[in-house]
């Protein structure tokens, strides 16, 4: 086994690593840690944030990537690995990736659901529903032990649940002297009980039930459900990096410079504007995919190939994406430089650049935070419809917008396989909603104009 | 008719997941009073005090979070506190109106004056069309404004006129109480008399009760029959103007009068009054004042006192006010009190025209600095090329020198060009022409190094001490980083040092430094403010207007360090203000300015004894208070 580090494992590394040590070096300063400690007393927070917290251990799981080392070498020769470039969360998922049907079947089905002419044990041939290779096929007779079966495993699932989550909240949750129980408290709580149970349930039954049923090509939805949530989390917070600096720089020199700094940013951003997002997109995507065609020297695996699509695709979305913030920075920094603080730092001859960087950027960054994070439920939805129109990210890439895109068509047959769009909705709604919800409440806390109520 | 209020108490919830203990926090605390027809009744004190929170109470009109607890408003017979939504609605505006402090946000920005005045018309007089419109034009004519600006919108009006626009809203529906809420804070010092006589002369036509809340003494004698002074949510004096003004019967309130700048103080320290306003959610045992009361004894911090009966009709909240008080030691409050009423008071009969021969500074050979005919026109563009079609002459032709040592004040209103000024010798803004020689050397030319070594020789200390402090900095990088830019030789640890005897000798805690400037009071982070600007040493400091966001007794704070400094580092000051009273105790020699120019220049004495120019005269007559000692008392 070999670690494979893509470029997106290195930049969502990066952004950790840079995350961590902003948290480390803050975590003495009362006034920047107060917002968000409101942010987790409240309830809406509390429960957003924790169910962000899942999601991006999914999705961090799934960034520890490495190739597996091929059994057949011969001792002394150097070591020959596959080409398949696997993540951690593949390793966990192992049964779900290997127990592949033929085609679709049903959530918690134990035959195809398709007819297939089959032979009978007495010879005779006939069309009918074949038994799952995988699902449920540990039982004898599926029509009589199917729900014991199904209710045993689920309450086994549930009490090792409870199980798992006992302990912690015994040993960090409790309320105890010296830390009273807020609300947000006892909603983190509870939802990391509803999460553990989830995670319980889907461990207990997953290995022997395709729980959200199987794709076209007998693919386990669940399985691509939960690798689809690292395509959205990169989407949406590698947009941002890179959409940030051109923001923060362009944003507040216009504001803080006018004139004609002012006049060249603003005639950049209006014209940026002007063009239709999709079309530039849809451009820049093409012109990738030709170089990625073309060059297939580039790229030693398949997975290597579409993280430079997702990349390519996050950086476009990110250069056509900063308008509106550093549009939202100018106007605030057209009023910041008024300030007296920024004229007195003026007239004791500070340079611009330190103006720039202590007055005018620690007093914009409430808006930066704001704005990151009610973007980035824009940006999770925004790679689904573009994967859905086509100029997303590769299609052989899971993500939710290729979900979607594959189940135009399953809706259109006749019977309807609705799993898998329902499986994309679910996953995406309560992603987004969580996100918004989060937005909401990082809004409230570092909003000054909120900060009486 | 007779509003009274009685035992009013306005309480604050404690915010949404406090500690369960939390005590909630109590603005209003037992406040009485009554007001008659044609009577008014100012509410004095200082910010903090539970003036306007007292008028919302009134008004029904409290901030979300806040309710009225206990106590009773009562309009003749009617309980205004028991009356369901619906009918206060009807009475709000009807029987009882209110005009608010800021005149830019009182009006609906998008609805021209008539249509505003006929919203109010038609919801209290039921009138409509024709007659809405002709009744509107009368209540113009009665604040004084023309009919034909009926159409126009609040921003083509002037400060002053929309505050006369306000207040014609509030006569529509024919009051018996007007609450006016500061209604001349925010205005020029001439524009505030104008509208002070309206309103005076509007209670004496209309019979109008008229409470006027305020902070400042002068007005409140102009223009109160009777005045309650609130502190900490308390009335602590409630008698009528002659008495209260004759003799104050409350510390408190004859602290308010002694730390008034006034002329025949000059040269001397003003009186101060240590400390702040307790938050409203302080715990008291004994008297609210007792901290910073100077003649507290053991009872004033065990038992709260009752409102006693000190003279006919002239009640204070004071043990010193109780007759049953003989403790030998500090004789009764009368004695104290007459006593220092000579001393308080006896400036404000002489006015502001006090001549002054032993503060006159024999003006020094060479001036610190000097502006020679400064000017600064902002263009004005035009049309698609943005050709140049004309200019804003905010500062036109300007010429002043200032000395070492001396403090010279530029007067004059909101417009005129002071502030324009003041950038424009920093360089700030560039200027249009003219020259500045800082101690010889002409500013003009200097760009780069020059220019940064010449800005550690003039500093600047700006009005709002809460917009002039970056509030993501901690007190001590504040103070050093002009030394830091102005002064690179200094190495990390000397500044470290200079900053702390700074911080030091402008008077605040030593651990200050290491702070945010949010845990300050507006006063204390005015002197963050000056200690960062002599952080670098400077010869000149420009001052504008840095007491008029402030309390008068932090004010008194104030002009006191800057006196002290003065005579300390014989620094030359440019004091702009609009405040008259602090220039005739502060200033060496005034300049006036108005449009941009300087209309009259000289010693205090001359210009504010003896003014030469109309203008002069007429801002000076405007002060409130002046004229009060040919006035009755």
């Amino acid at each position: 086994m070999k670690p494979v580090i893509l470029w997106s494992d290195a930049l969502l590394l990066l952004m950790l690593a840079v995350l961590a040590l902003t948290f480390w070096r803050l975590r003495r300063e009362e006034a920047l840690r107060a917002p968000w400690r409101q942010v987790m007393r409240g309830r809406m927070g509390a429960v957003s944030g924790v169910l962000l917290l899942a999601f991006a251990v999914i999705g961090l799981l799934d960034s520890l990537h490495y190739v597996e080392r091929l059994p057949d070498t011969e001792p002394g020769q150097p070591a020959q690995y596959g080409g398949e470039v696997r993540s951690a969360l593949d390793a966990l998922l192992t049964p779900l990736r290997e127990g592949v049907e033929k085609t679709y079947s049903a959530p918690f089905a134990t035959h195809l659901y398709v007819k297939q002419a089959m032979t009978r044990a007495d010879g005779v041939d006939v069309r009918d529903y074949p038994r799952l290779a995988h699902g449920g096929a540990h039982l004898a007779d599926p029509a009589s032990e199917f729900w014991p079966d199904v209710s045993r495993r689920a309450l086994a699932g549930l009490a090792g649940g409870v199980l798992l989550w006992l302990p912690l909240w015994l040993a960090f949750g409790r309320a105890r002297a010296g830390r009273p129980a807020s609300p947000g408290r006892r909603a983190a709580w509870a939802t990391l009980l509803c999460v553990m149970l989830t995670a319980g349930l889907l461990v207990a039954l997953a290995p022997h039930y395709h729980v959200l049923g199987t794709d076209k090509v007998g693919q386990d939805v669940l399985y691509l459900s939960l690798k689809s949530i690292r395509t959205g989390l990169l989407i949406g917070t590698l947009t941002t990096l890179i959409m940030l600096p051109f923001a923060l720089t362009l944003g507040i020199a216009a504001g803080y410079f006018g004139g004609r700094v002012d006049d060249l940013i603003q005639y950049l951003y209006t014209t940026l504007n002007s063009i239709p997002g999709v079309l530039l997109i849809a451009a820049a995507v093409l012109v990738v995919q030709v170089q990625i065609e073309t060059h297939p020297d580039w790229f030693d695996t398949a997975a290597a190939r579409g993280d430079a699509r997702l990349l390519a695709l996050c950086g476009i979305l990110g250069l056509t994406g900063w308008t509106g913030l550093a549009r939202l920075l100018r106007g605030e920094v057209l009023k910041l430089r008024e300030l007296e603080f920024v004229q007195a730092a003026r007239a004791f001859g500070v340079r611009h650049t330190r103006i720039l960087a202590r007055h005018l950027l620690p007093n914009v960054m409430h808006l930066v935070l704001i704005a990151l994070v009610i973007d980035f439920s824009g940006l999770v939805l925004a790679e689904a419809v573009l994967s859905y129109v086509g100029v997303g990210v590769d299609p052989g890439m899971n993500s939710f917008g290729n979900m979607i895109n594959g189940a135009r068509l399953e809706l259109a047959r006749e019977p309807v396989v609705w799993w898998q769009l329902a499986a994309a909705f679910v996953f995406l709604f309560t992603l987004v909603l969580a996100a918004n919800l989060f937005a909401d409440s990082v809004r409230e806390a570092l909003d000054p104009r909120g900060r009486r109520r | 008719m007779r509003l009274r209020v009685e035992q009013l108490r306005v309480e604050f919830a404690p915010p949404f997941g406090a500690a369960a203990d939390a005590r909630p926090a109590v603005p209003v605390d037992g406040v009485s009073f009554e007001l008659g027809a044609n009577q008014c009744v100012a509410l004095l004190g200082e910010s903090g005090c539970g003036k306007s929170m007292t008028a919302l109470a009134l008004m029904r009109l409290l901030p979300e979070g806040a309710r009225v607890t206990a106590g009773s408003v009562r309009l003749d017979d009617t309980e205004l506190l028991d009356l369901p939504e619906m009918r206060m609605r009807t009475l709000r505006g009807g029987r009882l109106a209110m005009v608010f402090q800021e005149p830019m946000t009182s009006l609906n920005p998008v609805m021209t004056l008539a249509a505003q005045l006929g919203e109010a018309l038609a919801a209290h007089r039921g009138l409509r069309g024709g007659a809405a419109r002709t009744e509107a034009a009368r209540l113009m004519a009665a604040v004084e404004l023309p009919a034909e600006r009926l159409d126009a919108y609040p921003f083509q009006l002037s400060g002053g006129q929309r505050q006369r626009a306000l207040i014609a809203m509030m006569l529509a529906g024919e009051p018996d109480v007007l609450i006016a809420d500061e209604p001349t804070t925010a205005l020029d010092v001439t524009v505030q008399a104008q509208i002070l006589e309206l309103l005076d002369g509007l209670r004496r036509e209309r019979g109008m009760g008229l409470l006027l809340i305020t902070h400042d003494l002068d007005v409140a004698r102009d223009m109160a029959d009777r005045v309650a002074v609130m502190y900490a949510g308390e009335i602590v004096e409630w008698a009528p103007r002659d008495a209260l003004y004759a003799m104050p019967r409350h510390p408190y309130t004859q602290k308010l009068f002694a730390v008034l700048p006034r002329p025949e103080r000059r040269g001397q320290r003003l009186d101060s009054l240590p400390g702040r306003v307790p938050p409203a959610d302080a715990a008291f045992t004994g008297c609210r004042f007792a901290e910073r009361c100077p003649r507290a004894w053991a009872r004033c911090r065990s038992e709260a006192p009752a409102l006693h009966l000190a003279a006919p009709g002239h009640y204070a909240r004071c043990h010193l006010a109780d007759p049953g008080v003989h403790d030998g030691r500090s004789g009764t409050v009368a004695q104290v009190a007459s006593a220092s009423a000579a001393g308080a008071l006896g400036g404000s009969t002489a006015g502001l025209v006090h001549v002054q021969t032993s503060a006159a500074r024999p003006p020094s050979p060479s001036a610190m600095l000097e502006v020679d005919q400064l000017a600064v026109h902002f263009p004005i563009r035009r049309g698609l090329l943005r050709r140049q079609v004309g200019a804003v002459r905010a500062v036109d032709g300007v010429s002043l020198a200032v000395h070492p040592g001396e403090t010279l004040a530029l007067v004059g209103e909101s417009g005129c060009g002071k502030t324009t000024l003041a950038r424009a010798v920093l360089r700030l803004i560039e200027p249009t022409g003219g020259t500045v020689r800082l101690g010889g050397e002409t500013l003009a030319n200097l760009r780069g190094e020059a220019l940064r070594r010449m800005r550690a020789r003039m500093q600047i200390v700006f009005q709002d001490p809460f917009a002039s402090l970056n509030p993501r900095m901690r007190v001590q990088d504040i103070v050093e980083e002009g030394m830091a830019a102005l002064l690179p030789h200094l190495d990390a640890g000397t500044r470290v040092r200079r900053t702390r005897e700074l911080l030091d000798q402008v008077g605040l805690p030593a651990d200050a430094g290491g702070r945010y400037p949010h845990e300050f009071s507006g006063g204390q982070r005015q002197r963050i403010a000056i200690a960062r600007a002599l952080a670098v040493e400077p010869a000149l400091l420009i001052l504008d207007e840095p007491t008029s966001a402030l309390d008068v007794s932090v004010q008194a704070q104030i002009l006191n360090l800057l006196a002290e400094l003065q005579a300390a580092r014989g620094l030359a000051y440019l004091f702009i203000t609009h405040n008259l009273a602090v220039v005739s105790y502060l200033a060496h020699r005034v300049a006036v300015m108005r449009g941009g120019r300087i209309v009259e220049q000289g010693s205090v004495d001359t210009v504010l004894g003896a003014p030469s120019e109309a203008y002069t005269r007429e801002l000076l007559a405007s002060v409130p208070g002046w004229g009060a000692g040919v006035r009755p008392m």
